[in-house]
């Protein structure tokens, strides 16, 4: 083949591609501005009469704006799951780096094992013990596991180890600087990349995690969006206004993460290439 | 050790505990005394559990269907992801950023709203594949496993594709400055340095894709409620789901602890076939 029609083969396979991946999204969106009657009854790639408004107005009116609790909740759960899991994966990653001390690598192959639990095996024991303590559907149930993020300090002690100066960390020693302080005003500083990645991967494992809640709330107010939408999709087959309400539902929760998402693309690449490289 | 001891405690807590008290349960069962309406306790059961799942048909078979999906799935997805990203790295066509956000975009949606999205466009009332004349049924018995591993390769092709760009973007250009020198041309290039170059980056996707099919759940647990062909028992972790559910603990216990043996062993023996026949 020329490079011509190598240019060509590759242009058409990768615009197909394109429409693989979007079209979906593109569907949810169109579904999201039609009635429930339209759903069915206009072609699902256009338009019919434009009911948007009157969907999200009745998405934020639905049993006494539940919805927007729900990604209240979720926004809750992810963010300070991820600030403080990020806060925990980074102080260990750092500890497991720069000190050294007897069984630190055995430490550390223990947490890397965590990586490769998978977080379904944890979920049931984990509301049999929260039973115990009366935990179960409550905010904690959710939270707590939430901040626990073995992945984050796997790539905090790769990044801990190729860049942060062991010298600095001696010098700041020298000058008298207290551990803590050197940690928060020294080493954090050099870290932020890593901070970034592992915030971001840890906020989406936490937004997209539906086992966990599905298992441990039962108490509707405290669902996370996924769960929220997840329950009306399976009673749509008894209150057909609910199939309209979780498609739009699905439209507007995602709209904030795919701008989020794309334009955070080049922490994605950067924590991704670490991970990856050091494999 | 202050640094290391909140992260060690949460570890401790809610990754080592568990897996130790799902160990436990899973060696009891619960025994009744005094007739239907008199007291239950539990009882030390040994293996029992796991001899009842092992002679449990409909969870071997959940096991079996998982695999297979795997088997078939994963290295369809891989090689997507594998051709998507040396295409984007190899520089021969424009909109090079335009295609890689539009393959990203996937990542941004959560599992379960991929599934009510792909779980409509299959339904045949709303599908718009039906516009088109195309009529068939993705949700019929046979079909619909693949129709779930089509949902996992439009979640996750984008994101393995990524794993792979960032590893090419990280090669020194003096490896294809050398290979440019030798005369050779750009498939010679991807084939030879880059896929090799790749490996470490194909394996640790083909680990996580491991782990995530045994795992199946979200999927299969949201088409439930547009098919009636999906059981309670369709895979391991929807089981173990239905068997909590019904109380039944011990049971459900034994299955999350085989399903995550099943899991490490899987991926770790991946892993290690991996390193000895790449030595990546």
């Amino acid at each position: 083949m020329s490079s011509r029609a190598v240019t060509g083969t590759a242009l058409v396979f990768l615009v197909a591609m394109a429409g693989y991946f979007l079209l979906p999204v593109y569907w949810l969106f169109v579904a999201a501005t039609k009635s429930t009657g339209e759903l069915a009854s206009t072609p699902g790639l256009w338009f019919g009469h434009l009911d948007l408004l009157t969907n999200l107005r009745a998405l934020f009116a639905r049993d006494g704006g539940v919805y927007l609790r729900w990604v209240v909740n979720s926004l809750l759960y992810a963010g300070a799951g991820a600030v403080f899991g990020t806060l925990l994966a980074a102080m260990a990653g750092y500890a497991l780096s720069m000190w050294e001390f007897r069984g630190r690598e055995a430490v550390f192959s223990v947490i890397l094992g965590g990586v490769l639990v998978p977080a379904t095996a944890l979920a049931l024991p984990l509301f049999l013990l929260f039973a115990r303590f009366g935990l179960t559907n409550t905010f904690w149930a959710v939270f707590l596991p939430s901040v626990v993020s073995p992945f984050g300090v796997y790539l905090s002690r790769i990044y801990v180890a190729a860049s942060v100066p062991a010298d600095l960390v001696e010098a700041a020693r020298i000058d008298g600087a207290g551990e803590y302080r050197i940690f928060f005003t020294v080493v954090a500083r050099l870290m932020s990349p890593a901070l970034v990645t592992i915030f971001l991967f840890q906020f989406v494992a936490v937004w997209n995690n539906f086992f966990l809640p599905l298992i441990m709330l039962s108490d509707q107010r405290l669902y996370p969006v996924t769960l929220g939408l997840w329950a009306w999709n399976s009673t749509a087959s008894h209150d057909s206004a609910l199939q309209t309400l979780s498609i739009t539902g699905s439209f507007v929760s995602i709209v904030p993460l795919v701008v989020a998402f794309l334009s955070l693309q080049r922490y994605w690449r950067s924590g991704l290439a670490t991970g990856a490289v050091k494999t | 050790m202050g640094f290391l001891a909140p992260f060690a405690i949460g570890y401790a807590v809610f990754y080592l505990l568990p897996v130790g008290y799902a160990v436990y349960q899973s060696l009891l069962r619960v025994r009744r005394v005094g007739g239907v309406f008199g007291t239950t306790h539990q009882v030390f059961a040994g293996v029992s559990q796991y001899s009842a799942l092992l002679s449990d048909r409909a969870f071997r078979a959940s096991v079996v269907r998982v695999v297979v999906f795997g088997v078939v799935q994963i290295p369809v997805m891989i090689a997507v992801s594998l051709t998507l990203a040396l295409l984007l790295d190899s520089k021969i066509v424009r909109f090079r950023r335009f295609f890689r956000l539009s393959f990203f975009v996937p990542y941004a949606v959560p599992g379960v709203i991929a599934a009510i999205m792909w779980g409509s466009l299959y339904a045949p009332n709303l599908s718009p594949l039906s516009d088109l004349g195309v009529h068939t049924d993705f949700l019929s018995p046979r079909l619909v496993l693949w129709s779930i591993a089509n949902v996992g390769l439009w979640a996750y092709a984008g994101y393995n594709m990524l794993i792979m760009y960032a590893a090419l973007q990280a090669v020194p250009p003096e490896v294809y400055e050398a290979a440019a020198i030798d005369g050779a041309g750009g498939l010679a290039v991807a084939w030879r340095i880059k896929v090799p170059l790749l490996r470490p980056a194909i394996v640790l996707t083909a680990v996580f894709s491991i782990i995530g099919c045994l795992q199946l759940f979200t999927e299969p647990e949201v088409f439930r409620s547009v098919t009636a062909n999906i059981s309670s028992t369709y895979t391991p972790n929807l089981a173990a789901y239905s068997t909590a559910a019904g109380n039944n603990y011990n049971a459900a216990a034994a299955m999350s602890v085989a399903l995550a043996a099943v899991t490490c062993v899987l991926s770790f023996g991946f892993l290690r076939f991996a390193q000895r026949r790449f030595g990546s």
